[in-house]
């Protein structure tokens, strides 16, 4: 395993380092100490490699993540995992505001609670959450699936598209154009599959299913005085 | 983008140590905001005074014999310490409004920061490390205290843009984030003849927690209403003789950590801003909700304007 002290060493040779691993690399464990919230921790990653950060992060921490698991030891600040292609970010605490935001792919795994606008954006990324997640999360959600053990916040999917939203707990309001839709066995299947993934200790028949009404896909000739 | 700390001591035996963990943790936010930064201090008090700290840009000449003079004007005892821009003047509590008014006549170019038993507040334009340095932040003790590093958007990059600013006897306000409304309601407020006196949109901010204060309100009544009158962003950290309280607006763009423990409850733009504090990795660290007002204060029995916080 390689031991990186980003106190000592520095951010840009970090990422520069981290970077430069190939593929087929056989330095596929690291370590990163000293992280002290500092921003950007562990971005661009391109490679199968596990980096596993010991402390909270600032600002960004595994953004546009391809192939890696980045596995935070502490809780992460704004912006984590944004922009997501693939690959796995596990945060073990809390994760401040937009956190997966307009993710493409793979699984953003938050063991606390996710503050607001989880998932703002998201076009295909798995966010899986143990506790709570905040005010406008998913706004404007292309596709993906977020799943909440705890409670959703206010404006929950406001303006989404084919994203579904699995929530175990309350809901305080729904955003425009979200509603409550009937969980099916496929649905149940997939939820099943996003609980065992994110290591989740609840079941799937406890949770309730989220999605657009889809009323805002197309323009309505009755709405054509607000414009 | 600012950056905002603050630091409440539960530890009396952390006192002596505040002015240098809070100047360790606004240099950490430097680069939130390197136009301008502040802190405000609370410390020693003498019973029956009043510490009036005021700035000017020509301290040699404005400062000089200004302790004499002054109290050769207010007919009352007056001691003066000046550090650098800045000069806290400590008068009779009830001579406040007779010092000002003797200020503004004998020094019309100083400039009030703050007025308080135990505040005193100390700002300039520059980086927090240089301005920490100018004031000898680090050697400062007191119960709690607030810094604020500036980015400027709404106003210019002066002494009088930089937080905190004094809102009442013993009452500041740092601000990070941007008043949309402030044009409308400084004209609001100065025809109800609220003294505004810069373009700054955080001055109207803490000009408008003055006012409902002055007009019944408590603090905590005061932060809950500046949720509808405030429109824009807004991370609010205000401090009082006793503690200090916290309130964001609805939207809660503008971040915010929050870390408690046994010895202090502490507040950072970020969490970079409190990793050197004491027992920090033991402390529970959470993240203020928006429109919700918080308050820490050190009076047991809080005072009923606290109470509603």
């Amino acid at each position: 395993m390689q031991t990186f002290d980003l106190e000592a060493q520095g951010l840009r040779a970090l990422n520069s380092t981290l970077h430069a691993q190939a593929e087929n690399t056989n330095q596929t464990q690291w370590e990163i100490i000293n992280p002290k919230g500092s921003h950007a921790i562990a971005v661009g990653l391109d490679a199968p490699i596990e980096v596993n950060v010991k402390g909270s992060t600032g600002y960004y921490c595994a953004g546009m993540n391809k192939q890696a698991t980045v596995h935070v030891h502490g809780s992460a600040g704004p912006g984590t995992a944004e922009n997501m292609m693939s690959g796995t970010v596990i945060v073990e605490g809390d994760a401040s505001q937009y956190a997966g935001a307009t993710g493409h792919g793979g699984t953003l795994i938050i063991k606390g609670n996710a503050s607001s606008r989880c998932g703002i954006s998201m076009k295909g990324i798995d966010i899986i959450v143990h506790g709570n997640i905040g005010h406008m999360s998913a706004f404007m959600a292309q596709s993906g699936n977020i799943v909440v053990c705890g409670d959703a916040g206010d404006a929950l999917g406001d303006s989404c598209y084919e994203a579904r939203f699995f929530v175990r707990g309350s809901v305080k309001s729904l955003g425009a154009d979200c509603i409550e839709k009937e969980m099916r066995p496929e649905h149940i299947a997939i939820l099943e599959e996003l609980l065992e993934r994110g290591g989740c200790d609840a079941k799937a028949s406890e949770f309730k299913r989220y999605g657009s009404a889809r009323n805002l896909y197309n323009f309505d000739v009755d709405n054509a005085a607000a414009y | 983008m600012c950056g905002i700390v603050g630091l409440f001591l539960k530890d009396k035996s952390l006192e002596p140590q505040l002015g240098n963990m809070l100047t360790d943790m606004l240099i950490t936010m430097t680069d939130r905001g390197p136009d301008s930064a502040g802190i405000a201090i609370y410390g020693d008090e003498t019973a029956g005074n009043t510490k009036l700290t005021v700035q000017s840009d020509t301290p040699e000449s404005d400062f000089a014999k200004l302790d004499s003079e002054l109290q050769k004007k207010i007919a009352g005892k007056v001691a003066m310490r000046v550090k650098d821009t800045h000069a806290v003047l400590d008068i009779q509590a009830d001579q406040v409004a007779a010092a000002r008014a003797a200020l503004a006549e004998i020094r019309p170019d100083v400039r009030v920061m703050s007025y308080g038993e135990t505040l005193e507040i100390y700002k300039e334009v520059g980086l927090p490390k240089k301005v920490a340095e100018r004031f000898d932040v680090r050697k400062m003790s007191g119960s709690h205290g607030i810094g604020h590093t500036r980015m400027a958007t709404e106003s210019a990059v002066t002494t009088m843009g930089a937080h905190p600013f004094n809102t009442g006897a013993d009452q500041c306000l740092v601000h990070n984030g941007s008043l949309s409304n402030h044009n409308s309601l400084r004209r609001k407020l100065r025809r109800l003849g609220v003294h505004i006196e810069t373009e700054n949109d955080t001055e109207v901010g803490a000009a408008y927690l003055t006012w409902k204060m002055q007009t019944g309100s408590t603090l905590g009544e005061a932060l809950q209403s500046s949720l509808d009158d405030l429109d824009g962003f807004f991370t609010f950290l205000v401090g009082t003789k006793d503690g200090f309280g916290v309130v964001r607006d609805p939207i809660a763009c503008k971040p915010a950590v929050m870390a408690e423990t046994d010895q202090y409850v502490a507040f950072g733009s970020e969490y970079r801003a409190l990793v050197n504090l004491p027992g920090i990795e033991d402390a529970r660290v959470w993240e203020p909700e928006p429109a919700t007002v918080y308050f820490w204060s050190h009076n047991a029995a809080p005072t009923a304007q606290e109470k509603a916080a």
